[in-house]
Parts: C-alpha cells; structure tokens; sequence
C-alpha cells in the first residue's frame, strides 16, 4: 500500500464513520440515556424524553444528523508509535471532514478568525482540531471522534486555584459552571472534569474525561468517590432534560486528572450534551479497521 | 388535546400564554441567531422578513442547497441566552410576539415580553430530524453571506412543537424559577462535598 492510497482508504472511513456519528447516539449513551429518562417522573419530562427518542429514532430511518448542530470535528487520537502511515492521518481527517460535510450533511460551522468567513466545509485554521498521544509497542491507531457544539462548549470553564483553596473549591467551581449556563447545554450532561497545575493542561483532560466510556471510574478511590458524589449533588439541584425541572441534570461525572505543580490546584470543567457524538474506531497497520462505538453496525 | 397558535399571532393569543403551557405552532416562520440580532439591533439593518405579529425562530440549520430547491435536513433550537444582550430591542424594533430558542433568557427579554407582549418559548434541543419532519418547505433565505447557520431562512411549518412556554408576558420564567430553586438548593448539594474533601490534602 502505498502513502497516498492509506490516506485515500482513511479518509473513505472516516467520511462514512463521521456521517454514521452525526446520525446516532454510541450504545453506551443511548443506554445511559435510558435510565435518565426512568428516573425521571414528571409530566414535563416524560414530554422533553419522548421527544428525545423519537428524534433519535426518526434520525435513523430518515439518515440525517440527529442533532442539526454537528458542531466542530474533534479528533482524539491514540497512535501506536509503529502504526505505519502516521503522515497520512491529518491530510485524511481533513478531507474526511470536508467530504462529510457535504454527504451527511454536516453544518458547515467553521469561522475563521479576523476574516469572519464560514469557511462553508468544517476546515479551518487548525480545524478539525487534532489531539495526538503516542503509544509505545502498538502499531494500532485509535481514533475519538466528537462533534463540538455550540451550546455546550459555551459553559466550559478553567481556573487555577491555589493550595490553601483545596479540593473544595474544585467541588464549588464545578457546581458554578454546572448550574450557570450548562443548564442550556441539553441536559441530562455528561460532566467532565480536569485536575492539573494550569488551565490547557486542566483543559484537555476535561475533555478527556467528557469522551470516557461511560460506566468507567477514575482509578483512584477518593477520585471515584468524587465522580460519584458531584454526580449526585449535582443531580439533587432540581434540574432535569433541557434544564427544565427534574432529577437528573447529568448521566455522568467524569474526573481525569494528572500530577500538579505542588503550588497550584487547576480545574477545568467540560460538558457534553445528551447528544453524546463520540465514537472509537481502531484502525490497524494494514489499515483495516473495526469501531466499537455502535455494536451491530458496518460502515 | 393539543393547543395549536396559527400565525400571525395576535395580543390575545399571547395573553392565554402561561409558563409551562406546551403548543404547537402553525404557519411562516423565520430564524435568526446571533449574526442576525446583531444587525438588527447594533447595525440598525431592517429585518428582510417581516416580523410583526409572528415568530423568530433562534437556530441554525441543515440544508442541502440545490439550483431548483433547498432541502431542509435538521433544524433545532440553539442556546437563546447568547441573544440576551440584543432581543429585548429586537422585539421592540421588529413588534416579534413569539421567540423560540432552547434554555433561558435574561431580566431584559423577560420586561420586554411583559412590555411588548411577547413569549419565549423553548423547542427540544437535539431534536433536529423530528423538528424538520414538521417544516413543510423553505420559503426564503436571507443574509446567507452570514454563512447557513446564521443566515435568516424563512420556513413554513405544520403543528411545530412541542414548545414549552418558558417566559410568558404576565412575568412567568420557567427558567428563572429553576435557577432561583438551584440557588436556594445549592449549597445543600455542594457544602457536604466540599466539607468531604478537606482531608484531601492531606498526606496518604
């Protein structure tokens, strides 16, 4: 295989599992989902979750994009360090991104800075945005697709606290930014949350920690106690599906976290909306594939 | 036994508006989001569509654009606080009854909606496909050199809804009444976390 035919296959791929990302919710949302919707008793949120599903169903059988904000292509991408055609990923994402755009279709979102022009296929300065890891004895690429929206990438906040605050006022700064503005971010929420020493450090794994597998925990005891008791405080604030009242606010609170400088505490908090579009896909070093995101589905 | 409103929408119609009502709305409506609230109200430029008596739409489309027609993918509700700056004099300047969006608004589109005799409603937000499943066709667009979100496209719709009646022009706010019952529960939910933590400082 040649360079210029793995990036042609990558970015077929990738056109198609971008276009099937815009149109469902991965199996673990839609589950989570679920059980949002059964905790909920009030008529005004059986109204909001009936239309919920229906969309997503109609979404299916009508192949569009389940939500008309398709947001800003995201990548996050854990590359083996012998995966061979690490060259020909950015080139590949960026057509995938422009091909889809018109085929799915994807709104085209992008704005470039200073000129203020849509630049009409969802490419840009540095857009799709790319997150890269290496990982060492792996010839796998692993790739997470998100759609950024508007409504919740408005509530995203990071701030850098100082030691004597403590993790008090992680807690504190978390339930700000969840019951400011993140109650117009289409609830119930997925609630990421970054611990580190500075704001782009916070930030990125806040990011992280909103595309985690739902059902995962943060590997430390105290750490998952905390993931366990936001979600539940937040949920006790009287806040349901499209921030109208109701029981559950977020399906998940999610915490990454990395070391910190000894003299600073950074938190960052991300949320994701109930139109959770992320997905996995692995490609292999001879460029097959296989994605785990929406069980039963061949693209 | 669903409460449908057929525009244009008149006084009283606004008047039999209460917080928390659900409707459904029949006839031409128009979106406009921050490009098009932003010449209107700080450019001075005129609606192209009028909008006396009838309903501003806050989203932004899908549309696949044709040479004979435009056809309408998914449309939905964006977030209407980033409108607050602007829509109490947009509902002044262009006599709006009807704004549809997604979460609250401010204290200033709530006076305007008492003043003017206006409502905010908000539409289900992600539920683009079943929303355009109710557009019966794309009548005009205007602006689109704002690019296609942010253009004004003039639809027609059939019983669009559910919407919910969020601020109404008797001084009802679903959202404000939520946020105001967030505050007054808050600290009952984030003071024992934070009091939890306080050892987390310490050395293990």
């Amino acid at each position: 295989m040649t360079k210029t035919e793995a990036r042609d296959r990558m970015a077929d791929v990738m056109e198609r599992f971008l276009t099937l990302a815009s149109r469902r919710l991965p199996d673990d949302v839609y589950a989570w989902l679920k059980r949002c919707r059964d905790a909920e008793t009030s008529p005004l949120q059986k109204v909001v979750y009936e239309s919920y599903f229906e969309n997503l169903e109609m979404a299916q059988k009508l192949d569009r994009p389940c939500c008309q904000d398709t947001g800003l292509p995201h990548f996050y991408i854990r590359c083996g360090a012998d995966f061979p055609w690490i060259g020909a990923v950015e080139p590949a994402l960026r057509q995938a991104v422009a091909r889809a755009t018109v085929s799915a279709p994807l709104r085209p979102n992008a704005v470039d800075f200073f000129t203020e022009r849509n630049t009409g296929d969802n490419t840009g300065e540095r857009m799709p945005w790319l997150h890269w890891d290496i990982v060492p004895d792996s010839s796998d690429l692993e790739i997470c697709t998100y759609f950024a929206g508007a409504g919740c990438s408005l509530p995203g906040r990071a701030q850098v606290f100082k030691p004597a605050d403590g993790y008090g006022a992680v807690v504190r700064f978390v339930f700000d930014a969840v019951s400011g503005l993140a109650l117009n971010a289409c609830p119930p929420l997925i609630v990421g949350v970054g611990l580190g020493h500075n704001i782009e450090n916070a930030g990125v794994l806040s990011k992280m920690a909103c595309l985690r597998p739902l059902g995962t925990r943060h590997p430390h005891p105290k750490g998952e106690k905390l993931e366990r008791d936001l979600l539940a405080g937040l949920n006790a604030l009287g806040v349901g599906a499209q921030g109208l009242p109701g029981d559950r606010i977020a399906m998940a609170v999610h915490v990454e976290s990395s070391a910190r400088h000894t003299a600073t505490i950074a938190a960052a908090v991300n949320v994701s909306c109930y139109t959770h579009r992320r997905g996995f896909i692995t490609f292999h070093e001879d460029m097959s594939f296989d994605q785990s995101s929406y069980q039963g589905v061949t693209l | 036994m669903k409460k449908i409103l057929t525009l244009p929408i008149r006084e009283e119609d606004i008047l039999g508006l209460h917080a928390g009502d659900v409707i459904y709305l029949t006839g031409t409506i128009a979106t406009g989001r921050d490009d098009v609230h932003r010449r209107v109200v700080a450019e001075g430029m005129a609606s192209p569509f009028d909008l006396r008596d009838g309903v501003i739409f806050h989203a932004g489309p899908i549309v696949r654009e044709g040479p004979a027609a435009n056809e309408l993918i998914s449309v939905g509700p964006t977030s209407s606080v980033r409108m607050e700056a602007f829509e109490a004099q947009f509902i002044e300047k262009t006599g709006v009854r009807l704004i549809i969006g997604k979460g609250g608004m401010g204290p200033a589109t709530a006076e305007a909606c008492r003043r003017y005799k206006a409502v905010h409603c908000v539409a289900m937000g992600g539920c683009a496909v079943s929303a355009a499943s109710q557009v019966e066709r794309i009548e005009a667009c205007y602006w689109r050199e704002l690019g296609m979100p942010e253009c004004m496209w003039v639809l027609r719709v059939r019983e669009f809804g559910p919407l919910v009646v969020s601020i109404d022009a008797h001084g009802g706010d679903l959202f404000a009444a939520t946020r105001a019952e967030v505050a007054r529960r808050r600290e009952a939910c984030e003071g024992p976390i934070a009091e939890s933590v306080k050892d987390y400082m310490v050395v293990e």
